[in-house]
């Protein structure tokens, strides 16, 4: 009872509000008078009330959550390397081994007074910068621990093949005092361990301004450069031109320099490179020519059920009336 | 065709040992022969740049000697 009379009181308001003086609601439904004429305008306010305050919520929802969030700023993030045509980096190309030798060099004579390279034997070397000879004759410039004799004593002797390179440093906590707290990172594989790869180390060994840019806050004992993240590097700039001198004849400028030490880290973090890239091509022309065979066997066998037809003869048609 | 076919199938498929011995000796073939080519080409693609096209400017001078 109260239900039917609220529902009527509600259609009355309803009439009252339309401006129609209509008595029943089918006549108000049916009827397309000039009682109807504001409705429509109404309805264009109100959904246009809506589609406001739906835009002005989602503003508001991307203006709290929706911007991408930055836990440290640019300068913190570093400077996003160049991005340079590297050969070795295409598919079809191996290492410039003769650049490899270079980089070699210079990670011997630069490198290697701070940065370990641990991972890397001599035997390594052989076959792909140094032959045999050469890489002995560098292994015996060394001194390794042999095996406890027979006192049980631990003697020095030269290297061989299948000793890994010497490190600079006798262990992290002697390099890091060494270097006014900085640790100077393994380079077996730090083209894999850095974002940016070949273009980072290169942009950030050839990166070093010759003084950091006004307002640049440097610490006292770091150097400035745009591509280290934080700005503030231990190392400082160690590629000078002709630093080294190359047995092949190469001018030895900076980036020379640069280009040929990290194609040789390269390969360091990826000995395998050449050997995968062709194996690589030789698997995809198999599975090519495999997947082109298994195409036409395809088509071969389906041959008879793509060009039948389906004939439908109907029986004749009887008339019973 | 058929009067070719006829030989060879007779030769190659028609015993069963023959035929495994045929299927193996020409997979070995091939392998042998796509690696080849394939190699040639690898060569072609890094002329200059491998290991094998450096070394003779390395390999008889010995320990410490350049060129």
């Amino acid at each position: 009872m109260l239900a039917r009379s609220c529902l009527r009181s509600t259609r009355a308001v309803g009439a009252v509000r339309n401006g129609a003086v209509n008595t029943t609601k089918r006549a108000a439904s049916s009827s397309t008078s000039s009682a109807d004429a504001a409705t429509p305008f109404r309805l264009n306010m109100a959904g246009s009330a809506a589609t406001a305050v739906a835009i002005g919520s989602i503003a508001w929802y991307y203006h709290l959550y929706g911007h991408e969030l930055h836990a440290m700023t640019p300068a913190e993030e570093g400077l996003h390397p160049t991005q340079y045509p590297w050969v070795h980096t295409q598919w079809t190309k191996t290492f410039d081994h003769q650049a490899l030798r270079r980089g070699f060099q210079v990670y011997r004579e630069v490198c290697s007074s701070c940065h370990s390279l641990s991972r890397i034997p001599y035997r390594a070397l052989v076959g792909v910068t140094h032959t045999v000879d050469e890489a002995k004759a560098m292994a015996e410039e060394n001194e390794y621990d042999t095996e406890p004799n027979d006192q049980g004593e631990i003697e020095k002797r030269p290297g061989k093949l299948s000793d890994y390179l010497p490190s600079p440093y006798k262990n992290d906590e002697a390099a890091r005092a060494a270097n006014n707290g900085a640790l100077p990172p393994d380079l077996s594989l730090i083209v894999k361990a850095r974002h940016g790869g070949c273009n980072y180390i290169f942009n950030l060994l050839t990166g070093y301004p010759d003084e950091p840019p006004a307002g640049a806050h440097v610490q006292e004992g770091l150097n400035f450069n745009p591509y280290f993240p934080g700005t503030g590097i231990a190392m400082a700039r160690v590629l000078f031109n002709e630093l080294v001198e190359y047995e092949d004849g190469t001018p030895a400028s900076t980036s020379q320099m640069a280009k040929d030490v990290v194609e040789f880290l390269n390969w360091a973090a990826e000995p395998e490179m050449d050997q995968r890239k062709k194996m690589g091509l030789k698997t995809l022309a198999i599975t090519s020519a495999l997947f082109a065979l298994s195409v036409w066997v395809k088509r071969y066998k389906w041959t008879p059920i793509k060009t039948r037809k389906i004939l439908y003869n109907p029986p004749p048609v009887t008339r019973h009336h | 065709m058929s009067s070719l076919a006829r030989p060879l199938y007779n030769t190659f498929v028609k015993r069963n040992f023959t035929f495994l011995g045929v299927i193996f000796a020409s997979a070995f073939a091939f392998e042998i022969a796509f690696d080849i080519t394939t190699d040639r080409i690898w060569d072609n693609i890094n002329k200059g740049r491998q290991w094998k096209d450096i070394r003779s400017r390395y390999v008889q001078s010995g320990d410490g000697d350049e060129e």
